[in-house]
């Protein structure tokens, strides 16, 4: 049994071994080819090794511009469709009304809608209401099509609050807005972090939506640019992109990061979602 | 989860159909469920505006010949776009690469390798786990545009695949150009598996450790053990993980746009690169509607069998 065990580790460990190889090629690549003075497409040892890729990206234009665009645009429609998220799961966790059934149906089928699908008609509307080419009407866009899966899992998560403590607050005669603050808030923090961190991270990589409703080339977010910047200088600047590429994705990685190791992380999300 | 999911909405219960002394009017019940409900209006008008709008818009448009330009009035045309589009090479070219790429990165990819990996880390040792969930894990977090970047170089004719194949002493080819539809189903498997291997191993977390070990003792080997006892245990999960796949994938854009353009030619055009194709660079705003209409379509079915999936919990 015991060998059986042994032998089982090691054929595993050696699979796994080489399936991490396969994951980790493409992101060794990025690492060197962004501190290498002559990147090319292959992994190799940095030479000259440099910080001047960092350095020629590092300006208003080319990083610091785009990322804050990122951020207005992410940490605004995060904040919009968290803050929807949060009011809307209360009576939906807590109360039972005939309209709870065909509702909550409704979102769910809503998180499986393939986004893409509505851009051109998203395009169309607004362009015809006028919101086309601005940063509000992205963020409410955004904020909306995040906004179904987010009452979901935010709804997933205040069920598990138990009703007891809440109780006693209502015959103190808390207003259920209150109880949400007070009680129901701090009890469930962790999964209202999960849902903003996912919710931000998957609008910092969103490229399609801001790629359409956005023109002015001040206010696109790092999504757009980078893309910009690969189809007009992808051919020769590879360490350049590779840096840039390290910038732009450190704020997901570090939030991610720092998300896993305080609550569990994705694992959490998968079973929040489903199991 | 399911079983947690399941005690939860029983612990919810109780308050639903607790003391109810007397039965209140019919007005005073739907003022208080106008009041109760008043939170959910900002996410209501939010969803409405934003979300159900446009799909109004889709479905209204994809019946007219809307064009970008603007030159002419948009007309209601009728069915002329489906017609249209069942009628073009591009289109039906567009439906069977959106089909391979399906299949190939979301059913057999994504799917597979991420029960194999949440499989297989039950048996390995800490380290390798850790190490591959981590990588795993990164190449799922990276934005899109990033992850087809890598992906993109990594394909290349003077990229690192080739490298490796040439040090095999195998044949090289560019990947890119002679099987675009395969790269870019790879990159995706690359970026997406970290998805299914979360959901599988909380799946398999939940297996009873004493289920599998009254298989070992009665003497089946591993593989009978998956397939007889561990697969039938979380098929519900393998249900959900599959539609969520495909939904994702029926939907991935920018990876293919970023990494092939849809070409060469159109050789990795799936179908929302040729409906971007055609409301954007031909000026085709309802041909391009008509196209995504029957795309929300498709996945408004598999949305509604994930649904079905889930029922139980809702």
């Amino acid at each position: 049994m015991s060998d059986r065990r042994r032998t089982e580790r090691l054929v595993a460990d050696a699979c796994l071994a080489v399936v991490a190889a396969c994951f980790a090629l493409p992101l060794l690549w990025l690492v060197l080819a962004s501190v290498n003075g002559h990147a090319d497409l292959r992994v190799a040892v940095p030479h000259p090794f440099t910080t001047g890729n960092f350095r020629s990206v590092l300006n208003t234009d080319t990083t610091y511009r785009p990322m804050l665009n990122s951020l207005v645009l992410c940490g605004g429609a995060t904040a919009l469709c968290v803050g929807c998220a949060v009011l809307a799961a209360y009576p939906l966790s807590r109360y039972r009304s005939r309209l709870k059934r065909p509702f909550l149906i409704t979102i769910l089928f809503a998180t499986g809608l393939p986004i893409t699908a509505v851009m051109v008609p998203v395009y169309g509307m607004f362009v015809q209401v006028d919101l086309i080419d601005t940063m509000y009407g992205t963020v409410y866009f955004l904020a909306a099509s995040a906004l179904p899966f987010a009452i979901w899992l935010m709804k997933n998560f205040m069920d598990g609050v138990p009703m007891v403590l809440e109780e006693a607050a209502w015959t103190d005669g808390a207003s259920p807005m209150q109880t949400l603050r007070r009680v129901v808030l701090p009890l469930m923090w962790p999964g209202v972090v999960v849902v903003t961190i996912y919710t931000f991270i998957a609008m910092w990589g969103n490229f399609f939506v801001p790629y359409l409703l956005l023109l002015s080339p001040d206010q696109l977010p790092a999504s757009v640019s980078i893309f910009n910047f690969f189809s007009a200088r992808g051919t020769v600047q590879y360490g350049q992109l590779a840096a840039f590429s390290v910038l732009y994705s450190l704020p997901v990685v570090v939030l991610y990061t720092v998300m896993s190791r305080r609550l569990g992380g994705g694992f959490a999300l998968g079973g929040a979602l489903k199991g | 989860m399911t079983t947690s999911v399941t005690t939860m909405s029983r612990q919810a219960q109780p308050k639903g159909a607790g003391p109810r002394p007397s039965r209140p009017s019919r007005a005073t019940r739907t003022r208080r469920t106008l009041v109760r409900g008043l939170p959910v209006l900002p996410a209501l008008v939010l969803l409405a505006l934003f979300l159900a709008g446009p799909i109004g818009y889709c479905v209204y448009y994809a019946f007219t010949d809307m064009r970008l330009s603007g030159a002419s009035a948009t007309n209601f045309v009728g069915l002329d776009n489906f017609r249209h589009a069942f009628a073009a090479e591009g289109f039906l070219n567009a439906v069977w690469l959106t089909l391979v790429f399906t299949v190939l990165s979301a059913v057999v990819g994504q799917n597979t390798l991420g029960l194999a990996l949440a499989a297989l880390m039950r048996h390995a040792s800490k380290a390798v786990r850790a190490v591959t969930g981590t990588l795993v894990i990164a190449a799922w977090v990276l934005p899109e545009v990033v992850a087809a970047y890598l992906l993109y170089a990594f394909f290349r004719k003077e990229g690192e695949l080739n490298a490796i194949l040439d040090a095999l002493r195998l044949p090289s080819q560019n990947w890119l150009y002679t099987l675009p539809i395969l790269a870019v189903s790879m990159a995706n498997v690359w970026r997406g598996t970290a998805f299914s291997m979360l959901i599988y191993s909380a799946a398999l977390g939940e297996v009873p450790r004493e289920i599998e070990e009254a298989a070992e003792v009665d003497g089946a080997g591993r593989w009978q053990q998956l397939w007889h006892v561990t697969l039938p245990l979380i098929r519900r999960s393998i249900g959900t993980n599959l539609m969520l796949n495909t939904l994702q994938t029926l939907s991935v854009f920018g990876l293919i746009y970023t990494m092939t353009r849809g070409g060469p030619g159109d050789r990795s055009q799936t179908l929302p690169l040729y409906m971007y194709e055609q409301a954007f660079k031909n000026s085709l705003i309802g041909y391009g509607t008509a196209v995504a209409l029957m795309l929300l379509v498709v996945g408004g079915l598999f949305s509604a069998v994930y649904m079905r999936l889930l029922r139980t919990e809702v």
